[in-house]
């Protein structure tokens, strides 16, 4: 019988402590993966999440505030401004496009963004890449009663193409808040694994004469989404001159990647708090390691003692502890690594849900590869005292 | 050429004053291939110590144990490790089977360490000792009688040239001491085993061979003491 084999059997004589142990080294070693797996992920999603526009002029207010409405479409916008303004960065020469959005209404909590249809057109979210319409749909024109759902929200909502529907006021759904106008979906977007996917277009002149809506600000919106030419390197220098140092009634949030970053780093001090719980945890899992086969040790006094007088060699028995501290701790990184799919899998749900944003929480990450090697060492150092004292178990005073 | 030979044996421990003392001293012993031998004393007679010391499980402060040619206090503890698995089998009064394994298992685990595991041989020592339908039961599920013959299946599972009991009918009742002891006999005769059997039963001498008192052989004179081990 193998090392290997009696260590395993070791591993099974105490079932349940043992169970304790994987699940709390699975629990750290998926803890340490998923904090750093998401806050990689989240911030290059994100960041690369942006729907290929450099900047957004908003309301003057909070440039985060501005991104988030504009981009991700979460959050309020900061205030209206004027369709002027819109007409004036189009002219812009470093700018290649930019177009207009309104918010401000919902269609059971999914919100409903008013834009040019050239925008669903022209523009291209990503490297190469239209929004393209599923079979048999058709974009709006800007004056018709036509939206185009994202393809979460078709899929949540349960509608399609030929589906009609009425807007709700706001940006959260009541149900009393709802508007006259009857909107027919000509068309669901494919999947972008943006924040588009999670909205309901319409003509933007649909939302700035929408029922209930002030008559006074029916040509405002509520953000610009600029996309700069290829090469225009001072453009967004230029724009925030003019806009955030000598204006005062407009903000430009550029780059927009950076305003997210820039975000992400703000909350870094939750990642830094997870990262020692699971810190936290991973010490309590050696320590439990520690603690089951030191007590072991002391129960099996005798087997070890009775193994040696077989023959077996100090460093046998010695490894067989170690090899039950790291069949231990291995079982608990494997579990930690179907702990983290679990997870990973729902959390990319909620998020996607959420923001629209799709993580890809499997991509491989350095998380992947220094945590478990990380609870593999302090497996290895948790087994190490309790071997030392089988090594130095005294054969003929333990042998009944 | 003798299995084994003993010659000016002195093994010490410290007794509760710090002093060394004695516990085994003896001057010598010779026993040979295939000879069986009852090794008669009383508790604290430092029986088990003689025992530990041959099996190189205790290290002799004075004197030679060679076994096979091979004198185990010039070993290393790993060497004498070894040679332990290799040369002896140990039969304990307490059997000292390991709980949780089979009895198939408990013999196998004594072939790791020596020969390597020969699982048709370990099959075939539970058949001779009559367990031949036990092979899965672990200790809990056997009575005392079935432990030993395991134990005794175990101690002979790597070939021994030599098999040490120390009281292996300490915990038996008569019939099954009386069935055990033929049954350790046997089986040394027909592996060409030499066996020193430690008793303090009185009934046992016309079994063996020879049967040596300790109190004669061993000159610590320490009998009621209780070296460690002992």
């Amino acid at each position: 019988m193998r090392s290997y084999a009696i260590a395993y059997r070791g591993i099974c004589q105490r079932r349940v402590s043992s169970l304790i142990t994987i699940g709390a080294v699975a629990l750290a070693c998926s803890m340490l993966m998923l904090v750093w797996a998401f806050k990689k992920e989240a911030e290059r999603s994100f960041a690369g999440a942006n729907g290929g526009f450099d900047a957004v002029l908003g309301p003057r207010g909070s440039k985060l505030q501005i991104v988030l409405n504009g981009l991700y479409h979460l959050d309020e916008s900061p205030g209206l401004m004027k369709w002027e303004d819109y007409e004036q960065i189009a002219k812009f020469p470093a700018v290649e496009s930019a177009y207009p959005i309104a918010v401000g209404d919902n269609y059971r909590g999914y919100r409903l963004v008013g834009t040019l249809p050239e925008y669903l057109k022209n523009h291209y979210y990503a490297d190469g890449r239209h929004f393209e319409l599923e079979a048999g749909g058709e974009l709006f024109s800007e004056e018709s009663m036509l939206a185009v759902a994202g393809s979460l929200a078709a899929r949540r909502l349960g509608i399609g193409v030929g589906d009609t529907f009425q807007p709700y006021h706001g940006l959260i759904f009541n149900e009393n808040a709802k508007h006259e106008e009857v909107y027919t979906i000509s068309g669901v977007l494919e999947p972008t694994g943006t924040p588009a996917d999670r909205v309901i277009w319409i003509p933007i002149k649909g939302i700035q004469t929408m029922s209930g809506h002030n008559p006074a600000a029916a040509t405002d919106i509520s953000a610009v989404l600029l996309k700069f030419k290829q090469g225009a390197n001072m453009a967004g220098f230029q724009l925030d001159m003019l806009y955030n140092k000598q204006g005062n009634r407009l903000t430009l949030a550029w780059p927009a990647n950076r305003t997210i970053i820039q975000f992400f780093d703000k909350i870094s001090w939750f990642d830094k708090a997870l990262q020692a719980m699971a810190a936290l945890v991973a010490i309590i899992a050696g320590g439990s390691i520690l603690a089951i086969l030191y007590n072991a040790m002391n129960e099996r006094r005798r087997d070890i003692a009775v193994l040696r007088s077989l023959g077996a060699r100090k460093m046998t028995v010695f490894s067989i502890s170690l090899l039950e501290a790291l069949g231990m701790t291995l079982a608990g990184v494997i579990a930690g690594f179907a702990v983290y799919a679990l997870f990973g899998f729902w959390v990319g749900e909620i998020v996607q849900r959420e923001t629209g944003v799709a993580l890809n929480p499997f991509k491989g990450n350095a998380a992947m590869i220094w945590a478990p090697i990380g609870m593999l060492g302090i497996g290895f150092l948790s087994g190490l005292v309790p071997s030392v004292k089988a090594y130095r178990i005294e054969v003929s005073r333990n042998l009944s | 050429m003798s299995l084994l030979s003993i010659k000016g044996l002195v093994k010490r421990y410290p007794s509760d004053s710090g002093a060394l003392v004695d516990v085994v001293r003896i001057p010598s012993l010779l026993v040979e291939p295939g000879e069986q031998i009852l090794l008669k004393g009383e508790s604290g007679s430092g029986k088990s110590t003689l025992l530990n010391l041959i099996a190189g499980i205790v290290v002799a402060d004075e004197g030679e144990i060679t076994l096979s040619g091979e004198n185990i206090c010039d070993l290393s503890e790993s060497a004498r490790d070894a040679h332990r698995a290799r040369s002896l089998g140990y039969v304990f009064q307490n059997f000292n089977l390991l709980n949780g394994y089979t009895s198939l298992e408990n013999v196998e685990l004594g072939m790791s360490f020596g020969s390597g595991v020969d699982r048709s041989y370990a099959k075939n020592l539970l058949d001779r000792v009559g367990l031949g339908n036990r092979h899965n039961y672990t200790p809990e599920q056997l009575s005392q009688g079935q432990k030993q013959r395991v134990a005794v299946a175990r101690a002979l599972s790597n070939r021994p040239k030599l098999v040490l009991a120390d009281e292996p009918t300490g915990n038996l009742d008569p019939t099954n001491a009386k069935l055990s002891l033929d049954l350790i006999q046997s089986l040394c005769r027909e592996n060409g085993a030499a066996l020193i059997l430690v008793s303090h039963d009185s009934g046992m001498d016309e079994k063996f061979e020879r049967t040596l008192e300790l109190s004669e052989l061993n000159q610590a004179g320490l009998a009621g003491i209780g070296g460690v081990g002992a």
